[in-house]
């Protein structure tokens, strides 16, 4: 029988050290809703939504009262709609109306975000993918809650350098879009390489073509009680640290996985994956960086900090493995800058560039997340960066993302809020010199020579 | 059997066990264990109790004691058993 230590133990790591799950995501197969007709489309998509999801907020609140542990966001993800909407959208401005109707329905049901305005486009574009993104900027300006990603390469196909151009201006004219918020929009927009079909973390969540009609997935955080576990390995080996880890990352995911199961039974949903990300937010004590600074480095960006972060991201799957009967997603280490209290100071304290957390990228889960940029920075600049990222998606056979923030009208030494579980950045100084005749070359940069396993 | 944990969390202080129990004994819901120590100075006790006599929703039986442990000054907290013996055993 369970006792009095046990108890407590997970009622600490709930009440003090912001254990939670972080969001249940109901995905959606929205296939059946295609039509030539944008009116009958958008209606299909609003009905078929709103009779899946729409117990779903209720449902999610009821499993937390019960178990006692907070589950944050519940959220919905569908099939990118540059599939659902390509034989009824015959301008931007259709792909927009879609995105008004999952806005609506969204709010509706009562979620949080929506994710799933979204092409793939890893090796071409068709019309309708080009239509999609081209509508990217007006989606995120005219909705709320609506989250938007392009999958631009991977590495079975090499990278869509087309797509990833276009990307570097559709990243700043949403920055245009939305810069009377502080061009919050590209908070919505993510490029991947590598996407996986089924991650629940918004902004990046789409239910994929290979998925079942609906799925429930789970996303499970809690970085506040592995640093708590590592305060009290203070000083001691490797072997010491990363068993700490691991063993936490286990008990961490085994609240993810019941919580799943329950929430999968209560809406007869079948049960997709368990991503378990250490994903920061902006509470005090739910930091990454304080993680990565209790492991022994001054400050993430520090000598070190590569491979403290591969030893973490390591360990947190390998724990998290063993506790759920399928652990998918991204799984592993997020590295946003403004949702990560430790990840700011880092910054303003000089102690963490851009070009550092493109290395950390590299041994990260995810990539280049949630950073400011001067509002100045050229489009091919956001080009450039955005390919450097996918490259080592490419090389590396990891999903990769960017999500940057070019704040229209501020600069270096400036500071952002975006408010809520986005947080605040200070502005990062990116490398002034060209790309231009590289990113403007056109084509596609083809597969690298290890993904011919066949 | 439909196992829930209450753990009562505050200041020591006389009748708390009486208050909890009799609260419980008019739902008709049995104790099968009880244990307390004292972690950072409070006292903590946890109650292992069957819901399955019980007529009265989760909903309702953790509102109600929580309105009781407003009353005399602790937190009291109902929680299925599930989320710790995922925790907790393999």
């Amino acid at each position: 029988m369970i006792n009095i230590h046990e108890v407590v133990e997970t009622n600490e790591m709930i009440e003090k050290e912001n254990l939670d799950v972080r969001t249940i995501t109901l995905g959606i197969s929205l296939l059946d809703c295609i039509d030539e007709d944008l009116d009958k489309v958008c209606d299909n998509i609003y009905n078929k939504i709103y009779d899946t999801a729409k117990d779903l907020v209720k449902t999610g609140d009821q499993i937390a009262r019960e178990f006692g542990v907070p589950i944050v966001n519940k959220r919905i993800s569908v099939t990118p709609i540059a599939l659902v909407g390509g034989a009824a959208c015959k301008t931007p401005e259709d792909f927009v109306r879609i995105a008004e109707t999952l806005d609506e329905v969204a709010k509706k049901v009562g979620v949080n975000f929506i994710g799933g305005y979204s092409a793939l486009v890893s090796k071409g574009m068709t019309t309708a993918d080009r239509l999609l993104i081209e509508s990217i900027p007006m989606a995120l300006a005219n909705t709320d809650v609506v989250c938007s990603s392009v999958n631009v390469g991977s590495t079975k196909t090499g990278i869509n350098m087309d797509a990833v151009r276009l990307m570097g201006t559709i990243v700043k004219e949403t920055a245009n879009a939305t810069k009377e918020s502080d061009s919050l929009g590209c908070a919505k927009l993510v490029i991947f390489c590598n996407a996986p079909d089924d991650n629940p973390f918004m902004a990046g969540a789409f239910h994929g073509v290979t998925e079942a009609d609906k799925i429930i997935n789970v996303g499970v955080s809690g970085p506040g009680v592995v640093k708590t576990a590592l305060e009290k390995v203070r000083g001691e080996n490797f072997e010491v640290l990363c068993e700490t880890i691991k063993k936490t990352a286990f008990k961490v995911t085994r609240v993810g996985q019941l919580v799943a199961q329950e929430a999968s039974r209560r809406l007869d949903v079948p049960f997709g994956i368990i991503d378990l990300s250490l994903a920061p937010t902006p509470a005090i004590g739910d930091s990454v960086a304080d993680i990565l600074h209790e492991i022994g480095v001054e400050h993430p960006g520090a000598p070190g900090t590569t491979a403290a972060l591969a030893l973490l991201n390591d360990q947190v799957k390998k724990g998290g493995v063993m506790a759920s009967s399928y652990v998918g997603g991204l799984s592993g280490a997020f590295i946003p800058v403004s949702e990560d209290q430790g990840m700011i100071n880092a910054v303003e304290a000089g102690a963490l560039t851009l070009e550092k957390l493109e290395a950390m990228t590299c041994v990260c889960s995810v990539g280049l997340d949630m950073i400011a940029i001067p509002g100045d920075t050229k489009d091919t600049t956001i080009a450039g960066i955005i390919a450097d990222e996918m490259a080592i998606g490419m090389i590396n056979q990891k999903t990769t993302a960017v999500r940057l923030i070019p704040v229209i009208g501020k600069g270096v030494g400036e500071t952002v809020e975006f408010g809520g579980l986005l947080g605040y950045a200070p502005i990062m100084p990116v490398n002034k010199f060209s790309c231009d005749e590289f990113v403007n070359r056109g084509g596609r940069i083809p597969a690298p020579v290890h993904s011919f396993k066949n | 059997m439909n196992k829930t944990i209450i753990t009562v969390v505050g200041k020591d202080t006389v009748g708390i066990i009486a208050k909890v129990c009799t609260y419980l004994a008019e739902s008709h819901i049995n104790i099968l264990d009880i244990s307390q120590t004292i972690v950072s100075g409070y006292f903590n006790m946890m109650m292992i109790v069957d819901m399955s006599g019980t007529d009265k929703e989760f909903n309702t039986v953790a509102d109600d004691l929580e309105a009781l442990g407003k009353d005399i000054g602790v937190v009291i907290k109902c929680q299925r058993e599930e989320i710790f013996d995922s925790m907790h055993r393999i």
